[in-house]
């Protein structure tokens, strides 16, 4: 059967199974466990309406735990086993992974990802936001910068190809070199700068996000503050550093952690431009270099990336407690 | 408020000029894609994608029939014209569309060597090499038609060139610039001599590289499988998890803190950790590698956006509405489907835009849960795996290719950006 019968027929079982799942879970319960008579009425109600939420949230919670939380443990279990599966080796293969000379560079990269990726395309998409901010064509402007984001980690890095090439015919940056009597060169080989060229392609992607969410950020301003400024005779860099930074930074805050996690995700790109040669690894890339050869080590990587995103895992409940506050 | 005062206009033109600078370098890449994309591929190796609507200097190699050589002395000739005698559809089609030469040379090494109106000769030549040693060699050299052959002092290799014994004359090619020729040679002409020219090409555009990906190259196979893997993925989490997110925001019970702190903690969970686990568990219970794991996994990866987008989008909607259901009778059940979900429609929409772009651009997941066979690829493990490695230096095909894959998610793109924008600002943790 072609896949695509199956996806459509997958559709229609999972929608009308959901449908049916709810409207007879429900029915069930009001009709059948606790119906109200009129002899235990209030009581049956009671009892049916403390049910009722785990029903509705019964599904989505069997995904989570299935595909999330239990892949957490299971993953770390896995990482305390050799290659095979079989043999219990403790903490050999992060014993082993940190001695290697392969990890220790794709770690290395990793904090220079998160440094620098994050912190440019923050930096960009507040520029952005600011200098569109009173622009007529300010909203085409900021869409055309915003679009990356549709874009395949794939297909971006298929779009920086070309702009990289060492061909002057294709590449523009070898294009520009060239009319000045430059020697073509491959930047995806230059140590240690090639990272910043492959990084800039996330940047490149990311900077509309930070730049819709800044945007905002910037618009919901009290004018009266701005307007005082003003007044006081401040300019307008003053205006920006000290009145609007200051009351957007929790904005910039929460734009800059959510970069930072999708950086400790995104293996596409490396993949995709040198296939982790040349120095330019990362751990998600490192990582997959080991699915499917070596689970124990590849797990292993996995469980670090976990033990790295930890903190901002922790920091993001603790706001969305406080706000639920 | 800024223009009111304190605004200058000299900011306000370097602010101009820097958006326009940004808006560039982040235009550029893409643009250069699409316009290579629709280049024909002899002319995308030879001028950058920035010059396609110029016409491009392109060689041909030209074997004009050796009928019609006359003996002239020692000497043979032919006489012609290049563009008449070509066999060559493309030489035919460079003469139609400018009729001029712009270069010729007798080797293919270097095909534009002489301009038209010069002679291009070669010679063989005695030199003196670096370690005073005398040895021929072959010389070419181009000077006016009709004058005499002029030596440098020195090849190319710098090696100096001695004028006794004198030069010895093998062949040399005239042409002009409407394609008029004179080839000598030494010999006798009995066969087509090769001589090569460089003529102007019109910007050719055309759907070529489309066409060869989508019918020989299987991205249309690919272009399937990626559309199956999103629509499923995308539809199935929404009903999941609409109504885990109603519970969550509208039904008061003990757990209800904890659980929204779990979806929140869920959300920065490295996608990286589940595949190892899951494959295995995929494995044990014989879903395997296969679309079916891709749509499961992708609906349990996408839940906890899609449940916290959709609560707080449902949280703030009107209380007195549900309220009066309530008292009204309404269950639960006639609640969310009546009232609570037609009302979210546009965190509905929001939710949906992230998921199907997701999905749709998604590498690692499709790479680990689909099956590795080729049949099953979607669009991206199609570019990074196959294409990137087989057809490596071949940028139009490659263009077309990414454009294939990216054309949907920048048409959902520009259609849905309001919601994508509103999603986004719900979406992050404040």
């Amino acid at each position: 059967m072609s896949p695509i019968i199956t996806g459509l027929i997958t559709i229609a079982v999972a929608v009308a199974g959901c449908a049916a799942y709810f409207y007879a879970s429900n029915w069930v319960v009001d009709r059948v466990i606790f119906p109200p008579r009129t002899d235990d009425q209030g009581r049956n109600i009671r009892r049916a309406t403390k049910i009722r939420p785990w029903l509705f949230i019964f599904p989505a919670a069997f995904f989570l735990s299935i595909y999330l939380i239990y892949p957490v443990v299971g993953s770390f279990w896995r990482s305390l086993f050799n290659r095979s599966g079989q043999e219990f080796i403790g903490l050999g293969n992060y014993v082993q992974m940190f001695s290697e000379e392969g990890f220790r560079v794709a770690f290395f990269n990793n904090i220079l990802w998160v440094i620098f990726v994050p912190a440019a395309s923050t930096f960009l998409g507040l520029l952005v936001a600011q200098l569109t901010d009173r622009l007529k064509w300010g909203n085409v402007a900021k869409s055309l910068i915003f679009m990356p984001m549709a874009i395949s980690f794939v297909g971006a890095s298929l779009i920086w190809k070309f702009v990289y090439a060492n061909d002057p015919d294709i590449g523009i940056i070898n294009a520009v070199r060239d009319t000045f009597g430059m020697e073509p060169v491959d930047v995806l080989q230059i140590p240690f700068w090639n990272n910043f060229f492959i990084m800039f392609i996330l940047v490149w992607i990311q900077t509309g996000f930070a730049m819709v969410i800044l945007s905002a950020a910037l618009r919901g301003i009290p004018e009266e503050t701005i307007e005082a400024a003003i007044i006081d005779g401040a300019n307008p860099f003053q205006i920006f550093f000290k009145i609007k930074i200051p009351q957007i930074l929790p904005t910039i805050l929460v734009v800059w952690t959510t970069i930072t996690i999708l950086v400790l995700k995104v293996f596409d790109i490396v993949y995709a431009m040198t296939g982790g040669n040349f120095d330019t690894e990362i751990l998600p890339s490192y990582m997959m270099d080991y699915m499917f050869r070596d689970d124990g080590r590849a797990t292993a990587v996995a469980f670090v990336i976990m033990i790295v995103v930890t903190p901002v895992m922790i920091w993001n409940i603790v706001q969305a407690r406080r706000e639920m506050r | 408020m800024d223009n009111i005062a304190g605004q200058k206009s000299g900011l306000s033109i370097a602010t101009n000029l820097s958006v326009i600078a940004l808006v560039l370098i982040w235009l550029i890449p893409t643009v250069g894609l699409l316009v290579s994309s629709f280049r024909d591929r002899e002319q995308i190796s030879e001028s950058g994608w920035w010059r396609a609507a110029f016409s491009v200097s392109q060689a041909y190699r030209v074997s004009p029939p050796a009928e019609g050589a006359v003996q002239d002395g020692d000497l043979y000739v032919l006489e012609g014209n290049l563009f008449n005698a070509a066999q060559d559809e493309d030489v035919e089609a460079a003469g139609h569309g400018s009729g001029t030469v712009t270069g010729f040379g007798l080797t293919s090494r270097d095909p534009g060597a002489a301009e038209p109106g010069q002679t291009y000769a070669r010679y063989e030549v005695q030199v003196i090499e670096e370690g005073g040693e005398q040895d021929d060699t072959n010389l070419e050299i181009a000077y006016p038609a009709g004058e005499e052959p002029s030596f440098p002092a020195t090849d190319e290799d710098g090696n100096e060139i001695l004028l006794d014994p004198a030069p010895i004359f093998e062949r040399s090619l005239t042409v002009e610039a409407n394609g008029d020729f004179r080839y000598v040679d030494i010999d006798e002409i009995d066969r087509a001599p090769s001589v090569y020219i460089t003529a102007p090409q019109p910007p050719e555009f055309t759907m070529g590289n489309y066409e060869q990906i989508l019918t020989s190259d299987n991205m249309d196979q690919a272009f399937i499988n990626t559309l199956t893997v999103a629509i499923p993925a995308t539809i199935i989490p929404i009903v999941v998890a609409a109504f885990a997110a109603y519970a969550l925001a509208w039904m008061d019970f003990a757990a209800r803190g904890f659980m929204i702190a779990m979806v929140v903690g869920l959300l920065v969970v490295p996608l990286q950790i589940a595949l190892v686990p899951l494959l295995t568990l995929h494995n044990a219970i014989g879903i395997g590698q296969s679309f079916l794991g891709v749509w499961l996994a992708h609906t349990a990866f996408g839940m906890p956006l899609a449940i916290y987008l959709l609560r707080n989008y449902m949280i703030g909607l009107p209380r007195d509405i549900i309220e009066c259901a309530k008292v009204d009778g309404a269950t639960d059940f006639q609640i969310f489907t009546k009232i609570v979900l037609p009302l979210s429609f546009p965190a509905l929409a929001s939710f949906a835009i992230f998921q199907f772009l997701w999905t749709w651009n998604d590498l690692l997941v499709a790479k680990v849960f689909l099956p590795s066979q080729s049949e099953s690829w979607v669009m991206t493990v199609k570019i990074a795996d196959d294409l990137l490695g087989s057809r490596g230096g071949d940028w139009g095909i490659l263009a077309a290719a990414a454009f294939v894959s990216i054309a949907v998610p920048l048409l959902v793109f520009f259609a849905m950006q309001k919601y994508l924008v509103r999603g986004l600002l719900a979406g992050s943790v404040k």
